[in-house]
């Protein structure tokens, strides 16, 4: 428990710093894009508007740098994150709130899918090394080195153009409510399987390797010896004697693969046209809207961070050396 | 751990080195006749990859025939004998721009996992050894790194430096990229640290240094070239994400990334120019099937237990996954190695946590006679097994007192068997 809580300050502290870089970073960089993005919008915005977006990005105000960092996070704790000024006077946090969710089960459906066949697999190659199953590893490898978006622009050729299977446009078909319905969620998820699966298939490698190697370096350790020769089922002794250790490392891993995952879908949600924070990302970007910019950093850093200590809480549970060392 | 020679510790107490079999059996270890292929194929098959792609980047723009981004010929033609890779919408010849972007594709690439293999080589072990408040500030560096996510930052980093060369793009990629690694090297350097060699090295009276650098860092170094090998590749991915978003400048210089770029904006896809967006994503593919089959021929190099190859016999994978190094004798060509029970003699290590010390002690079972097993007291009351993972059931594993000297013995091989 009081390993679980100094894990839980630590991430509190480090969320503080990541969102302090957040917000040093707009007035760090040199040349005030900014400033120059912002200029261009001169006249539209009510002068409320004009006032947050200065005190947001430190820009052509007399305030100081204390008071704005106030007022940074005064507005983050009122879950105001500003106004978006390519879709003004729509607020930042309706853009995101409306993206996320896609993004989310995008990338938690397929990671989870991923991660779990990925770990299987390793420990069966491991299991039966010299086997078959071997042929795996170098196609693993082929498809763990593929751009993400070159194997979407793939699979949309061969699956979406040329031989018309599934839908590559989009979340959702044309002509479908948005809503709770079974025409909405069918036409969901037959937009999503492309997508995932080119998620799937770039991520799944390098949960398969890991799991390998480690579970190879456990095989080999003694007490997985003594539990055979004490007689274990081969199932026993290969999930709850050597997978359970072996699988810390890559436990270690998948919330930190999770920051690669996102950025990875980021680029997949662009191919697809995906409505999720990917392609708001880089409608943003492209039109300069830096606070649509910022809440999304913003956004991705805090989900990455949760996923960080729900990886905490899992190998916690997994390894008893970290209750007994805190 | 070798079992081709059955050997039974002494229990009775004595500080005599283990005499005979034992000693002999690691005398016939280290005069085996050497590997015949030191490699698997897969190996070779990677370096020669890598090889063949860093020839391209050193010789490819002078072995370009055309100039990259002059139009050259018919526009969206497919491969002939004039272009080999066909042309672009543009009327550039496909084939330059590959040979040509390769250059600064891969330069970029390995820039920044060099300088990020040092960066997380340096945060990770010093934090993993450390301990303490300095493995918590050094960590809060790391994941502040780790928690802000690259691709984003990066994108919106390039949109504030409008114009950033190569050079910046490989330190700004090695900046973002270096954390994973130093996450995973310092779990590593974790684990290693209260191993019983190192707790001997401390004893014996090591600098930390000579820790660090001898004890340490060689045993992570299946570690440190895999987080090379994602780095790099991870700098390649990325680099190539972000000319194909635009956000870099390109229309100056060719990489695989731009040729993308323009293939999608030109709409490739939708006229089924295939020669055009296929080459440099392929290309792409390939240096990272490259490094990772390189990688795992590093890996096997270092670590014997993650060699596949020459595992043809079943029996003798089956006993490898079980633990033991598979000795063929010369003489009778066939698989000698002993069965695993049944009057073999295999070794425990235990761990005896009685003043909040781990000790080793071995432990043997199957073939130790009933007299010979007696517990030492102490190590009896706090004794459990070391699965390391607390599932290990103690009951039917009888534990020995064993000599100082063995037990070293026992803990080294078992470690680093």
């Amino acid at each position: 428990m009081r390993y679980l809580l100094r894990r839980l300050a630590f991430y509190i502290v480090t969320a503080w710093a990541a969102l302090t870089i957040n917000f040093a970073l707009p007035r760090l960089i040199p040349g005030n894009a900014v400033q120059a993005a912002l200029d261009k919008f001169q006249g539209q915005f009510s002068p409320g508007v004009e006032k947050a977006l200065a005190l947001q990005f430190g820009t052509n105000t007399k305030a100081s740098l204390l008071t704005q960092y106030w007022h940074y996070w005064s507005q983050l704790f009122q879950g105001n994150l500003g106004v978006s000024t390519s879709e003004y006077p729509t607020h930042v946090s309706t853009i995101i709130s409306k993206a996320l969710p896609w993004t989310i089960a995008l990338v938690g459906i397929s990671s989870v899918i991923s991660f779990t066949l990925g770990t299987l697999l390793g420990i069966l190659i491991a299991w039966r090394r010299g086997g078959r199953l071997d042929a795996l590893l170098p196609i693993s490898t082929f498809l763990s080195a593929v751009p993400y978006f070159w194997l979407g622009l793939i699979l949309v050729t061969v699956f979406g153009v040329s031989l018309h299977w599934l839908p590559f446009f989009q979340g959702y078909g044309q002509g479908v409510t948005l809503g709770l319905n079974w025409a909405f969620i069918g036409s969901a998820i037959a937009h999503g399987v492309l997508p995932a699966i080119t998620i799937i298939l770039s991520s799944i490698a390098g949960w398969m390797v890991g799991m390998r190697n480690m579970m190879v370096t456990t095989l080999s350790e003694d007490y997985v010896m003594v539990a055979q020769a004490k007689g274990l089922s081969d199932r026993r002794v290969m999930f709850t004697y050597a997978a359970r250790n072996a699988i810390l490392p890559n436990l270690a891993g998948f919330a930190l693969q999770l920051g690669f995952v996102v950025a990875g879908s980021l680029l997949t949600e662009i191919i697809f046209s995906y409505p999720g924070i990917g392609v708001t990302l880089l409608n943003a970007v492209t039109s300069k809207d830096y606070p649509l910019m910022q809440g999304i950093f913003l956004v991705i850093t805090l989900v990455v961070l949760v996923a960080n200590f729900a990886a905490d809480l899992l190998y916690v549970l997994l390894d008893p050396r970290t209750r007994q060392e805190a | 751990m070798s079992v081709d020679t059955p050997t039974q510790p002494s229990a009775t107490g004595d500080n005599a080195r283990p005499a005979g079999p034992r000693a002999a059996s690691l005398r016939r270890r280290r005069t085996r006749p050497a590997r015949r292929r030191r490699f698997s194929r897969k190996t070779y098959v990677g370096f020669g990859l890598l090889a063949f792609f860093i020839l391209m980047a050193i010789f490819g723009p002078i072995a370009a025939p055309y100039d990259p981004s002059a139009a050259v010929g018919p526009s969206l033609v497919g491969p002939s004998s004039a272009h080999l890779l066909g042309t672009t919408q543009n009327s550039q010849d496909v084939l330059s721009q590959l040979l040509v972007g390769a250059r600064t594709t891969l330069l970029v690439g390995f820039l920044a996992g060099l300088i990020a293999t040092a960066l997380s080589i340096v945060f990770g072990v010093t934090a993993g050894y450390l301990g303490g408040w300095g493995d918590e500030s050094l960590s809060l560096v790391a994941n502040l790194f780790l928690v802000i996510p690259a691709l984003p930052l990066l994108i919106v980093l390039t949109s504030y430096l409008p114009g950033a060369g190569p050079l910046t793009t490989a330190v700004v990629i090695s900046a973002t990229g270096w954390a994973w690694g130093a996450r995973v090297l310092r779990a590593q350097t974790l684990s290693i640290r209260n191993r019983d060699y190192i707790v001997a090295a401390k004893i014996s009276g090591e600098r930390t240094w000579r820790i660090v650098l001898f004890e340490i860092l060689p045993n992570e170094a299946a570690v440190v070239a895999s987080s090379f090998l994602f780095t790099v590749l991870f700098a390649i991915l990325t680099q190539v994400a972000l000319d194909f978003l635009g956000l870099v400048n390109v229309s100056g210089s060719w990489t695989w990334g731009t040729m993308l770029y323009w293939a999608q904006n030109d709409q490739a896809l939708s006229v089924g120019a295939w020669w055009w967006f296929v080459p440099p994503g392929l290309a792409v593919a390939l240096v990272g099937t490259g490094l990772a089959l390189a990688n795992f021929g590093l890996d096997e190099l270092i670590d014997p237990r993650l060699r596949s190859a020459g595992l043809t016999r079943r029996s003798d994978a089956k006993l490898v996954r079980q633990g033991f190094t598979v000795v063929h004798r010369r003489p009778d060509a066939a698989a000698t190695a002993h069965a695993p029970t049944g009057g073999g003699f295999t070794e425990v290590r235990l761990r005896a946590n009685g003043n909040g010390r781990s000790e080793p002690v071995a432990a043997t079972i199957g073939g130790a006679p009933e007299a010979d097993a007696h517990l030492a007291s102490q190590a009896a009351d706090s004794a459990e097994v070391d699965t390391q993972a607390g599932a290990g059931n103690p009951t039917g594993v009888r534990a020995d007192a064993v000599p100082q000297r063995q037990r070293d013995d026992a803990a080294s091989e078992g470690r680093l068997g």
